[in-house]
């Protein structure tokens, strides 16, 4: 009776128990729920974005539901929970989400101090700067005296007043609170400059009057690895985050694509038969179906798939590959052999 | 409430020249008053042109952004393509009437209730017992074959109003015991309440969905997690209850002590007079500031964007930022957001003096 009311009182609190407590591992813990709870941001276009639907599109929700087609063999079965950069990790450490998948910076105050390890870096991404061509620069060394917009808060600001130091340079820096005032300042020209993550400064770029009127400089001041976090000492989970990412990877470099992934079950390479699942049983080993392979290029595509698609340079981005490029292509998409 | 009974009680004046000279030699009696009428019209018909060719003469009423880049107007096409991601966010979209429903569910309720002649007993069971349960049943699902949808896929303008609302109607029964206590003669009780009201408005209300949403889960027993939602809902009506405690306290201040010894000579206890005598004359004068706290309230639940809640404003946020439309239709999200909050803080407003006129006793 006192069970039976104290779980009442539960339901009322919204509270829930997520399977028996601690003891759970994630893995348990998604199955029995019957989906993955992936945290995205809520409005970063080509990483994670509503469409009209309300249907969570981009990079890093791609990432999500390959990670759910491995363990589900379906996709779909993902719950996007919008996290800002306040909650983000908080979120994980006390397992209101399973992954993040959010534009994540992959640094090592993070991974040793916030109860936290993260995957595979799956977006190389850097902090550069953009200029008006009319300017007439063509390196950020000859910006002197300029001022530079940027956005509060993350480490933007504090790179580039680090790589000004470095070089004994002065600058202005104008900080804004929303990103729609930031870019209006810029294209208003109360900034000669404007500094975000290059992935960034290319949808600022693509909503310009005229795009070609400005140029991204060719220094990168800062280190972006974007990687998907989980929480720490849950190997097997993490083992699961990883090479699903690593899937994708190693299925451009195969060749293996969301349209040609029937066909390639018959093929005869070994590594592609491996990687799908037709022999050997490595979905087994990370307490998956076997097919998990198949089943994750099925729902989403290989890597080079996911990139086009929501960032490449047939959307409104507009990225090339650049660093995301796969190894043998010059980039460093490199993924460890499946086998 | 005050300056009504004040008017209430003054001899009755002469009628102002401008009543005298009817409405139009109030605004062009003298040369000073027609030259600051003249000038009024001619702005406000500048305002009206200006408004008048974004709105309709300039603007693209059908077409993609692309359209809308070149023109000079408004961009309705964005308005019109993402009206149901603003309005109703992340809930599935084949799910979507269901928060319609509720929606109205909810406006036709208030609406009832807001005329005082339905005000009763049973309409307060009705509110508990039935609609705030189909309300629940009809978002959350998981009963009578409707599909469940976890609280985080909740977002838009059913979030909003059902933090503020929801948070509004719960923190005033909790506000007025507030008020009771800080009043009371029990010192223990007194110090409990105001100890509560005062630590509670020591703090930005954002320092307490944080404290709700980020440190509470840290304090949970591992894999028990109180939802997003209820806490960050429980936080405001602790913060708006305090606030709500000042202004009755301030209502219950101005009630004379007489009626107190009135009620006690007549041999009602504590709670019978509170509730025949003090409580109705102490609400009925703080009609006006706490109409303005709710409006407060109503425009301050966009703050739980901050711990990752999607609400109408942050809908509208993110919509502007589709990359299809980034940079071409900043200024229609935002009037669209602006249009809806403006007019549920006028309806309120308007409510409040429909009540003031409602109650209006004078007392001679």
């Amino acid at each position: 009776m006192k069970q039976a009311l104290l779980s009442i009182c539960a339901a009322a609190l919204g509270l829930t128990m997520a399977g028996q407590a601690s003891a759970a591992s994630t893995l348990e813990t998604v199955k029995a729920r019957g989906k993955l709870v992936c945290g995205v941001s809520l409005a970063t276009p080509g990483f994670a974005a509503p469409d009209d639907k309300g249907r969570m599109q981009g990079f890093d929700a791609d990432i999500c539901r390959s990670i759910a087609a491995a363990v589900f063999g379906d996709g779909d079965k993902v719950e996007f929970v919008p996290t800002n950069i306040n909650t983000r990790f908080q979120a994980l450490q006390s397992g209101e989400i399973d992954v993040l998948s959010r534009q994540t910076t992959h640094t090592f105050s993070r991974d040793a101090s916030l109860g936290l390890d993260f995957g595979p870096t799956v977006f190389y991404d850097g902090q550069g700067l953009m200029v008006p061509k009319s300017l007439g620069v063509s390196s950020a060394k000859e910006l002197t005296e300029a001022a530079i917009c940027t956005l509060p808060g993350t480490t933007t600001a504090q790179n580039i007043s680090d790589f000004f130091r470095a070089i004994n340079g002065k600058f202005e820096l104008v900080v804004f609170e929303s990103p729609d005032e930031n870019r209006a300042a810029f294209y208003s020209g109360r900034c000669e400059a404007i500094t975000s993550d290059r992935s960034d400064l290319a949808s600022i770029r693509a909503v310009a009057n005229n795009p070609a009127d400005y140029i991204v400089l060719p220094e990168t001041i800062s280190k972006e690895p974007l990687a998907p976090a989980f929480r720490q000492n849950d190997s097997q989970w993490g083992d699961i985050v990883s090479w699903s990412v690593w899937l994708l990877m190693a299925a451009e470099e195969k060749g293996i694509t969301q349209a040609n992934v029937d066909e390639k079950l018959k093929s005869e390479d070994p590594d592609v038969q491996r990687m799908l699942g037709a022999t050997e049983e490595l979905g087994k080993m990370l307490g998956l179906d076997n097919k998990w392979g198949y089943n994750v290029i099925k729902s989403v595509g290989n890597y080079g798939e996911v990139f086009e698609r929501n960032v490449g340079e047939g959307t409104k981005l507009g990225l090339t590959r650049g660093p995301n490029a796969l190894w043998n292509a010059g980039g460093m998409i490199y993924s460890p052999p499946i086998r | 409430m005050a300056d009504v009974q004040m008017l209430a009680l003054a001899p009755p004046q002469p009628a102002p020249t401008a009543q005298r000279l009817g409405k139009f030699s109030a605004y062009f009696g003298t040369p000073g008053n027609t030259i600051v009428s003249l000038l009024s019209i001619a702005g406000i018909l500048f305002i009206a042109k200006l408004a008048f060719g974004w709105l309709v003469i300039d603007a693209v009423f059908s077409g993609a952004g692309e359209a809308c880049k070149v023109a000079s107007g408004a961009c309705w096409p964005f308005v019109a393509q993402k009206l149901r991601y603003m309005v109703f966010g992340f809930y599935p979209y084949e799910e979507q009437w269901r928060p319609l429903l509720a929606l109205l569910l909810l406006f036709g309720a208030c609406g009832v209730s807001m005329v005082p002649r339905f005000w009763s007993r049973n309409l307060l069971l009705a509110w508990i017992v039935v609609i705030l349960p189909v309300l629940y049943i009809l978002m959350a699902g998981g009963v009578f074959g409707l599909t469940p949808v976890p609280t985080t896929s909740w977002g838009g303008l059913p979030l909003s109003f059902l933090l503020s609302f929801i948070g509004l109607t719960l923190a005033m029964p909790l506000g007025i015991v507030l008020a009771l206590a800080r009043a009371s003669n029990l010192p223990a009780i007194r110090v409990l309440a105001v100890g509560f009201i005062e630590i509670v408005r020591g703090v930005p209300l954002i320092s307490i969905l944080f404290m709700a949403t980020v440190m509470l889960p840290l304090f949970m027993p591992d894999g028990v997690t109180i939802d997003k939602l209820v806490r960050a809902q429980v936080a405001i009506i602790l913060f708006a209850s305090a606030y709500i405690a000042e202004i009755v306290r301030g209502g219950l201040q101005d009630v004379p002590a007489g009626q107190h010894e009135a009620g006690k000579s007549l041999g009602l206890h504590y709670w019978q007079v509170m509730r025949k005598i003090v409580l109705p004359q102490a609400l009925k004068k703080v009609i006006p500031p706490m109409v303005g706290l709710f409006i407060g309230f109503f425009q301050d639940t966009t703050l739980v964007t901050i711990v990752g809640l999607v609400d109408f404003l942050d809908t509208v946020r993110s919509a502007i930022r589709d990359p299809e439309w980034q940079g071409i239709a900043v200024l229609e999200g935002y009037l669209v957001a602006a249009a809806v909050y403006f007019t549920f803080s006028a309806l309120m407003g308007a409510y409040s003096r429909f009540l003031e006129n409602h109650f209006r006793t004078t007392h001679a």
